[in-house]
């Protein structure tokens, strides 16, 4: 055992040197590019098992196939209070270079909704947008509603209150695109908070529910099977590709450009960590962004591509952040 | 006559060495993950699944399944050996086999649970088998009013466990209920009772923080005092005879088996239940229909049996709506649910049309899975013994270590091991004073599904209770819980009564 | 015991206030059309706990639990030592993780139970002393890659990462 620990330092110190030699021969000066010294904490916005969790998840498997990192990430959940705890971790962490986070639109809303957190996401460093998820109206198949308008006739006929929308908590995004639905056609329906989408999807296939708006990624297996039905599509015309992208869009059935909104998908560092930290996790995601595994992802959940990095990326979290100060305001949610 | 010859396809692929190795591999890991206090089958599979990158998905969701029923075997050895339930499934397990464990009965208690979790797994694999698609239906039948009407069943099915002390026992549900209710409220989606701004509060109380304080800080400092500190060395013994003793006795228990087996595998296929409240109703029911209830809660065989396989029958039962509905039924469901995901695979209800290998070599493997476990689970019993008969001062540290990073590791926040603490302390203080433990830390695990769906159904239905009566399945469970917390009520009464009259001088 | 039992009766109705009060900051009424509001379900449980207390008060008045007609002491001074040893050792430990993080105060923690409490042959304590963290940092760090707290020793480790990950 002995000889063996032995053996190994004396690797150690050799592989050491030789890296060193490496490193500096071409680049003398170049400053050494950062490398993790321990496994990254990949903090995680949300549950086990909600979408943002699968999608880090499937980051982790991305980056130990490809061996994208020395040291592994480490996927944690600090899902509570709709993610005010991750954001608190990470503002706690300044300066950290082994903490990273995946984030969701939950990354706008909290600390608006709980300014008690003195949380401002200017201040985070931004590595990268990944991808926006979208979102579609969905009925049961059962029902004879082929359209947004017979939609908006069914509500009205059975009168909003005894219509029954589920979505994940409320002031979160389900709610949000709810409010746009009741704004948009003058309608006011019951909001009923589910834990997840993936419940939320199974309470429509059971008739517990009459609408939703779900993810693709969580109706996919459904409406495959025949069981819902999409009616439209919150997304800009064209910006859909393959099955998905054969749903209408409201802004093609004439119901106007502002009926879109997106779930970003992005990552994110604290603040204060040094330029050739933020360096080493850009061309870890890079390289993620560009593996097939990712690219088949993408198409086949209905997501959009949505590279952005950089100062880019901080200005379309403070543009976000702003629009969804707005619904929040229009929903009455926060003052 | 087709799901056979699909189940044949289906050994097939179990029996290829690959996936054989990765199924007794997988077996054995889970097991030792399961028996270490604060990690279950969750971790076990959250932490392994990027390591089935590098196998076939067939094979890797074999080996996930593996870790899934090694670790849910292994959550009756802690329960079992230190009466720390590892797992919410394995909260009941404690009640009968930590008694046993401490009059020396240990080997016979693992035997119990191990053969338990086998007929309970053998046999919710064979409905699985049989009875997938139709079941499915029944998941998808149950809306919020169905689910709450559940957990009033599971927790009629306990109010029977408190102690004597009735205000004590409906104080240790209530205070367990309240700190389930910390965090976040779903339905406002604002945060709630976060005492002292603190932000670990945030995630809410897990129920592992207050188990592993309670059941591991706490019984240790009652152990403790109890021995004065003193040298003390369990009693436990194994021997072949023994074993075989231990299995012949079992034979009485056959009845407990099947009952816990059905009804852990039906409350298992519900998507929100899972298979804690699946483990409760079959302990309670046991105790109701035994001979001897009396003697449960004090080192009764069917006091294990029950528990045990009604939560491996259950963790059978919630792949189903996983696999058929894309839903888990439990947190861990949940993860293998994302590994299918990244394997491209589309849970639902064309995955056994479109995938049927994959789906029949799941449940092919799960028999072998079943088998494994039960035998690697058996051969491991002397060294659990081993470990019994090491002397209580070299024992004590060692646990209280293990309930230190079991505490920190399923949230890794130093603020959950202080709360632990915290927990034990206190648990064990009030303890002494005959308050029961065991329905807090039921009611703390039940309290946030059975709140959220009562308020979904009350939204629903604009406020309208009835809603919870008229639907016939709801209904039905409805009453039937009703009947069962009444039922004791009613019994209590009569004894008083009659306690008068016996007390009243002619 | 007689008194124990009415300090903690009493303490758990003065913290079922606490938890009440501290309900109310959601809505703890019956929102028409709605149901319960935010508070309600942790307000009237902790109202239940309240009730629940005054009864063990009550039945304490009466002598009716077994707890309350007890002339035993609460904690003898032998079992009040040894509480005060390992719950306080343990709260020592639990600080020292913040600091010297958990490789090394739980040796500490195993040093002194062993040796105090047990008196066990220095031989026993370190081997034991030794090979805990050992074991530990291999299966939960290497194995199932569950970080555990290291304090100011966390430098010490990353030659250990870079072998062994």
């Amino acid at each position: 055992m002995k000889a063996l620990w032995k053996s190994g330092a004396a690797w150690l110190c050799l592989a050491f040197l030789l890296g060193l030699a490496a490193t500096a021969v071409p680049q003398l000066s170049a400053q050494a590019a950062w490398e993790p010294k321990k496994p990254v904490e990949f903090v995680i916005m949300a549950g086990k098992g909600g979408g943002a969790d699968r999608l880090a998840r499937f980051i982790q498997g991305i980056i130990e196939k490809h061996k994208l990192s020395s040291k592994p990430f480490v996927p944690i959940n600090k899902g509570g209070g709709s993610g005010a705890e991750a954001l608190r971790y990470l503002k706690d962490n300044k300066g950290n270079p082994h903490v990273i986070m995946a984030t969701l639109n939950s990354y706008y809303t909290t600390p608006l909704r709980q300014p008690g957190l003195g949380v401002d996401i200017e201040k985070f460093t931004p590595i990268t947008r990944l991808a926006e998820d979208t979102f579609q109206l969905w009925v049961h198949s059962d029902t004879n509603i082929n359209s947004v308008d017979d939609y908006v006739k069914a509500v009205k006929a059975a009168g909003g209150a005894n219509w029954k929308m589920g979505g994940t908590g409320k002031g979160q995004e389900d709610s949000l695109v709810t409010g746009m639905l009741e704004k948009k056609f003058g309608i006011k329906v019951t909001y009923v908070p589910f834990k997840g989408g993936g419940t939320v999807a199974k309470q429509l296939i059971g008739k517990h529910l009459n609408s939703t708006v779900n993810n693709p990624s969580e109706q996919a297996g459904f409406w495959e099977a025949g069981k819902s039905r999409p009616l439209a599509s919150f997304t800009p015309k064209g910006k859909l590709k393959g099955r998905f992208g054969k749903i209408p869009t409201f802004e093609e059935l004439g119901y106007g450009a502002e009926m879109v909104y997106y779930m970003q998908r992005s990552v994110i560092a604290p603040e204060g960590i040094d330029k050739n930290v933020q360096a080493f996790y850009v061309s870890v995601f890079d390289k993620v962004y560009k593996s097939k595994e990712w690219q088949d992802y993408l198409g086949k959940k209905g997501l959009i591509p949505g590279w952005l990095t950089g100062g880019e990326l901080t200005r379309y979290f403070v543009k976000e952040r702003e629009a969804h100060r707005a619904m929040l305001k229009a929903a009455g949610e926060i003052k | 006559m087709e799901i056979f010859a699909h189940l044949a396809d289906g050994f097939l692929i179990a029996f290829e060495p690959l996936n054989l190795g990765l199924v007794v591999f997988g077996c054995a890991v889970g097991l030792f993950i399961g028996a270490m206090p604060g990690l279950g089958s969750v971790n076990g599979v959250a932490i392994l699944l990027p390591m089935t990158f590098l196998v076939p998905p067939t094979s890797a969701i074999i080996f996930l399944g593996a870790i899934y029923y090694g670790a849910m075997y292994g959550g009756a050895i802690s329960s079992i050996m230190l009466g720390i339930p590892g797992a919410s499934t394995a909260v009941a397990t404690t009640f009968d086999g930590r008694p046993m464990a401490m009059q020396g009965r240990a080997d016979e208690a693992l035997i119990a649970a191990a053969v338990a979790s086998f007929v309970g797994g053998s046999i919710s694999i064979v409905l699985f088998t049989l009875f997938a698609p139709p079941l499915a239906e029944v998941a998808l039948a149950f809306g919020p009013p169905e689910e709450f009407a559940l957990m009033v069943l599971a927790f009629a099915t306990f109010i029977g466990l408190g102690g004597d002390d009735i205000p004590k026992t409906f104080f240790s549900i209530c205070i367990g209920l309240v700190m389930s209710a910390v965090g976040l409220d779903i339905v406002s989606g604002e945060p709630r009772l976060i005492f002292g701004d603190l932000p670990g509060f945030f995630h809410g109380i897990n129920f592992l923080v207050l188990a592993i304080g309670i059941y591991g800080i706490g019984e240790m400092l009652w152990t403790v005092e109890i021995s004065k500190g003193e040298v003390m060395v369990s009693q436990a013994t194994v021997t072949l005879a023994r074993v075989v003793a231990g299995l012949k006795n079992l034979k009485g228990t056959i009845k407990t088996m099947l009952m816990g087996s059905f009804l852990g595998y039906f409350v298992g296929i519900l998507p929100a239940a899972g298979a804690t409240p699946g483990s409760l109703m079959a302990y309670g029911i046991a105790k109701t229909i035994s001979k001897d209830p009396d003697s449960f809660g004090k080192g009764n065989v069917d006091g294990v049996v029950a528990p045990e396989s009604a939560n491996n029958a259950a963790s059978t039962g919630s792949m189903l709506p996983m696999l058929t509905l894309g839903i888990p039924g439990s947190p861990t469901t949940a993860i293998l649910l994302g590994g299918m995901v990244i394997w491209g695979l589309e849970p639902g209800p064309l995955l056994f049309v479109n995938h049927a290998d994959f789906v029949w070599g799941l449940i092919a493997s799960l028999y072998a899975a079943n088998l494994f476990a039960l035998l690697i689970n058996i051969g491991f019993i002397p060294v659990f013994i081993w470990v019994l008969r090491l002397p209580f001062t070299i024992l004590a540290p060692l646990i209280f270590g293990l309930c230190v990073i079991g505490g920190y590791a399923p949230t890794r926040s130093m603020h959950d091991l202080w709360l632990m603490l915290i927990f034990g302390v206190v648990g064990y203080l009030m303890r002494k004073l005959d308050y029961p433990m065991a329905p807090a830390v039921l009611a703390i695990v039940l309290g946030p599904l059975a709140e959220r769906s009562m308020r979904q159904t009350l939204i629903g239905s604009h406020g309208d209770i009835t809603e919870f009566f008229v639907r016939p399945i709801s209904g039905t469970i409805m009453v039937v819980a009703l009947i069962l917390i009444f039922l004791p009520l009613v019994n209590v009464l009569r004894n008083m009564v009659r306690h008068r009259i016996s007390k009243t001088p002619l | 015991m007689r008194v124990a039992e009415l300090v903690m009766a009493i303490a758990m109705a003065v913290f079922s206030l606490l938890l009440m009060w501290k309900s109310t900051e959601l809505p703890i009424g019956w929102i028409p059309g709605e149901g319960p509001g935010g508070g309600a379900f942790p307000f009237w449980l902790s109202a239940a706990m309240l009730l629940c207390c005054i009864a063990i008060i009550v039945r304490w008045v009466l002598r009716a639990s077994p707890p309350s007609r007890s002339t035993e002491a609460y904690m003898d001074p032998q079992a009040l030592k040894l509480f005060a040893l390992v719950a306080g050792s343990l709260t020592v430990m639990v600080g020292l993780i913040h600091i010297i993080g958990v490789y090394i105060s739980l040796p500490l923690f195993m040093i002194f139970y062993m040796r105090v409490l047990g008196g066990h042959s220095w031989k026993t304590v370190g081997g034991i002393a030794t090979a805990t963290p050992v074991v530990s940092f291999f299966f939960f760090e290497i194995a199932l890659k569950i970080e555990l707290p290291k304090g100011m020793t966390e430098p010490l480790f990353y030659p250990l990462y870079d072998i062994f990950m």
